[in-house]
């Protein structure tokens, strides 16, 4: 067996086939083969911190049953975790803890927002809530609601699956680790945060200071 | 240290009015938005602090009392200390601002009797731009403790004689002040940039893990006050495993 590298594409090249082996061998692409195997095991690691963290357990239970997606192993150690399930707001003293967290997963890892409040700050537009974990954080997938129905965030999960799948082993960028800023500690700009954390909907009727 | 409760007769529920022969009270079907019956304490707290007692009333059959400032722990020692009124259990210490500016800032005390079954509300007055100052009542009920620490977190009063009287919901370094006084803005005061430069710089170990601490390398980082509790508790834990061990020998 030898592995080639044809352009793009990996390729496991099976032996000539003889006599009784022949039954034993499949060739498929290194790439389609880790990706597969990532995507159908999947272990979360559930960050609940509040309502949404119920609709997640919810979705765990055995109605809806992520064990189907061989996601029933929750990790409650991010040592062991794929993919960090944030379901519920963050406040800002709970910001250093997330980022920690995520840092302490292992390459490569995925992260899904789940609601309103954990993707946007939701209806918490004030001076304790994190406005979209996307500022402390990368996040591959946005589950909209308040909460989302178990479906809302299975979908997710599915389209997570299909994000994996597309990933290539040659691309790097899923093995090296974001560094934040060691001054401001942010690992996107300043004001692009300013500008994700802009009031929206009802809460741009809110003063900013009290007259 | 908080001083012991004084040893009412008893404390389960409606002992000290089953004792006095007082019927238990029915769950009221109707109650007035205003006037109806005072908490019984009133009476006696007008008779033994007199012009300390500014004034009270009844709002949904729920009594109110305002107190003078320099006049509020005494007045909840003798409501906790005299088995007439027994009131063991502090149930919240909190604060209240009103938009209006000539309406003084309320501090609220909220005392329950569980013997006599009766519930009391304690409020001093503070004019705007008076300082914040009340007397601690940890003294008193050990619970006190927490309950004040978040009113001077939310709020910035100053409990004198709290023995640790810091932050307990926004983290220590927090630098925007006591985000339920009616002049904070909704959002703080700096940009979502800087709040969250700022939240990301806390140190997460040496904040969190109380109970870790005493083995975690980050224990030299503590504060010196934290570092000393923590070696404090340490040695009594260690001292009380030492008698156990001792008593173990011996028999
Ligand atoms: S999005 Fe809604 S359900 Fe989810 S945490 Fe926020 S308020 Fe709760």
């Amino acid at each position: 067996m030898g592995l080639i590298t044809t352009g793009e594409r990996t390729i496991v090249r099976a032996p000539e086939p003889t006599g009784s082996t022949q039954d034993s061998w499949v060739t498929s692409r290194l790439d389609f083969l880790v990706n597969w195997a990532r995507s159908s095991s999947m272990w979360p690691m559930p960050f609940g911190t509040a309502c949404c963290a119920i609709e997640f357990m919810a979705t765990a239970a055995s109605r809806y049953d992520l064990a189907r997606f061989g996601m029933e192993r929750l990790s409650f150690s991010p040592r062991q975790a794929d993919v960090l399930i944030c379901a519920g707001r963050v406040p800002y003293k709970l910001a250093p803890v997330l980022r920690r967290i995520y840092q302490q997963m292992p390459q490569p890892k995925w992260v899904i927002s789940m609601g309103a409040c954990a993707s946007s700050g939701g209806m918490f537009d004030n001076y304790a809530v994190v406005q979209g974990i996307d500022t402390i954080i990368p996040v591959d997938v946005y589950v909209p609601g308040c909460p989302p129905r178990p479906e809302a965030l299975m979908y997710a999960i599915l389209m997570l699956h299909k994000k994996v799948q597309t990933e290539r082993l040659r691309d790097g960028a899923r093995h090296t680790e974001i560094e934040p800023d060691p001054q401001s500690h942010l690992y996107i700009p300043p004001s692009r945060i300013d500008e994700l954390s802009e009031p929206f909907g009802n809460s741009v009727h809110q003063t900013r200071s009290a007259p | 240290m908080t001083r012991p409760l004084p040893s009412y007769p008893s404390t389960r529920p409606g002992s000290a009015r089953e004792a006095a022969g007082e019927p238990a009270p029915i769950t009221p079907h109707h109650v007035a938005h205003r006037g109806g019956a005072e908490n019984p304490s009133v009476a006696a707290l007008r008779e033994r602090f007199g012009a300390a007692i500014v004034r009270a009333h009844v709002m949904w059959g729920e009594t109110t009392v305002i107190v003078a400032a320099d006049a509020i722990h005494d007045v909840i020692a003798f409501l906790r200390d005299e088995p007439a009124h027994a009131y063991n259990y502090l149930v919240d210490v909190t604060a209240v601002e009103y938009r209006d500016a000539e309406q003084p800032m309320e501090l609220v005390w909220h005392l329950r009797s569980l013997p006599w079954q009766r519930f009391l509300r304690l409020k001093v007055e503070i004019p705007k731009g008076e300082p914040l100052v009340a007397p601690s009542i940890t003294d008193l009920y050990a619970s006190a403790d927490w309950l004040e620490r978040e009113c001077f977190d939310m709020f910035g009063v100053t409990f004198t004689g709290h023995p640790d009287l810091r932050r307990i919901l926004m983290w220590d370094t927090y630098r925007e002040g006591h985000p339920l006084r009616k002049d904070f803005p909704l959002r703080g005061r700096f940009s979502r940039s800087e709040q969250l430069t700022q939240a990301l710089s806390i140190d997460t170990v040496g904040r969190y893990s109380m109970t870790e601490l005493t083995i975690a390398e980050a224990f030299d980082d503590l504060p010196a006050d934290m570092r000393e509790r923590l070696a404090e508790r340490r040695a009594a834990e260690l001292a009380r495993s030492m008698r156990t061990l001792d008593a173990g020998d011996d028999a």
